[in-house]
């Protein structure tokens, strides 16, 4: 995770965790070049395995140009050039986070772009949602461009960081849900159950945000100890928070555990 | 969970976010100056919590939503603040 430091590679450690994906996301700041990706897609694909191997956590990756950086179209173009480059590594499992930010044209042409790049190179999907007001447009937006690229199993894309007014038009279009908790702003770990008690297990998933801001990368055991305190047994909890996340990633040929 | 139980693990919790947003009302409402998109939308979200309708999570951020459905002509800013200026107070 390269936001965060090693002693958090070794709490997730402690409490569980066996591997971590981590999406290609927005640095904080823009990116000047399509070199500086360059050297990030080697950073999540080379070097954070490396880290992650030291405390027994396997590392994953999603490449993309995220949606904060997607405005600038020409730049996107010569970012997602590169990406074929690093599809055949080890750790990469697919094409992500692409998704929109303000709903903005561009946006909306690099997320079209990033779909048919996964579509072409038989890639599973993950996509980041708008936070706050933005989230509820930019989801029906996100829909329609999946929707409208029939190459694209439904099964195949992970909608992330749904609320309790986008959970159901996720799966209501037959993709997978992601919430995605943070400790002081967006879904916490009480609303993700609430969701789950009211939507079903079936599609769903948790994860830790674990950015450059306030979040926690032990959410998701935090959240299964919640669901523990409210009276979920022992393999509901793991269903949402292991099973389901490995059904999921399982599809793409190169996820693989130690242990299972 | 019954609600009983429900009750028992969240009712301390919810009754401090209630207070703070008691206390973050008094707080805005104490500033000289006008209100703004913000508070409106703030206030027609505190309106879906009368009641017994169900859902109140779900109309509380739809309150909060931009309901548009055509794309922006250019993204202004990076990032979002809580609320969607379109909407009349």
């Amino acid at each position: 995770m390269v936001s965060r430091v090693t002693d958090d590679y070794e709490r997730m450690a402690l409490a569980g965790c066996e591997a971590v994906c981590e999406p290609a996301f927005w640095a904080g700041f823009d990116r000047s070049s399509a070199a500086g990706f360059y050297d990030y897609f080697g950073q999540l694909t080379e070097h954070e395995p490396k880290r992650a191997a030291r405390f027994g956590l396997k590392h994953f990756c999603w490449l993309c140009i995220n949606p904060k950086e997607a405005e600038d179209v020409k730049l996107a173009e010569e970012v997602i050039a590169l990406i074929p480059k690093f599809l055949n590594r080890p750790n990469v499992l697919g094409i992500g986070e692409i998704g929109l930010n303000k709903n903005s044209r561009n946006e909306l042409k690099v997320l079209e772009m990033h779909v048919d790049l996964a579509a072409w190179h038989n890639q599973l999907i993950l996509v980041h949602t708008p936070h706050l007001e933005d989230k509820l447009k930019g989801t029906r937006l996100i829909l329609d461009v999946i929707k409208n690229d029939r190459r694209v199993r439904p099964e195949h894309v992970i909608i992330d960081h749904v609320e309790e007014h986008t959970v159901g038009l996720v799966l209501d279009a037959g993709h997978w849900a992601g919430m995605t908790l943070y400790p002081e702003t967006k879904c916490s770990p009480a609303r993700a159950i609430d969701i789950l008690e009211t939507c079903g297990a079936e599609r769903v998933w948790l994860n830790s945000a674990c950015d450059w801001g306030v979040s926690d990368p032990l959410a998701v055991p935090k959240t299964a100890l919640e669901m523990k305190k409210r009276g979920h047994p022992a393999a509901a909890i793991d269903k949402v928070i292991f099973q389901n996340p490995k059904k999921f990633l399982g599809q793409c040929t190169k996820f693989k555990l130690s242990t299972h | 969970m019954t609600r009983q139980q429900a009750l028992d693990l969240y009712f301390l919790d919810a009754r401090h976010k209630l207070i703070e947003v008691a206390a973050f009302l008094d707080r805005v409402e104490r500033a000289a100056g006008k209100d703004d998109f913000r508070l409106a939308a703030f206030r027609a979200a505190l309106g879906e919590l009368n009641g017994r309708r169900k859902e109140k999570a779900r109309r509380v951020l739809l309150a909060f939503s931009d309901p548009t459905k055509d794309p922006v002509a250019d993204a202004a800013g990076k990032g979002a603040v809580g609320a969607w200026p379109g909407r009349n107070g």
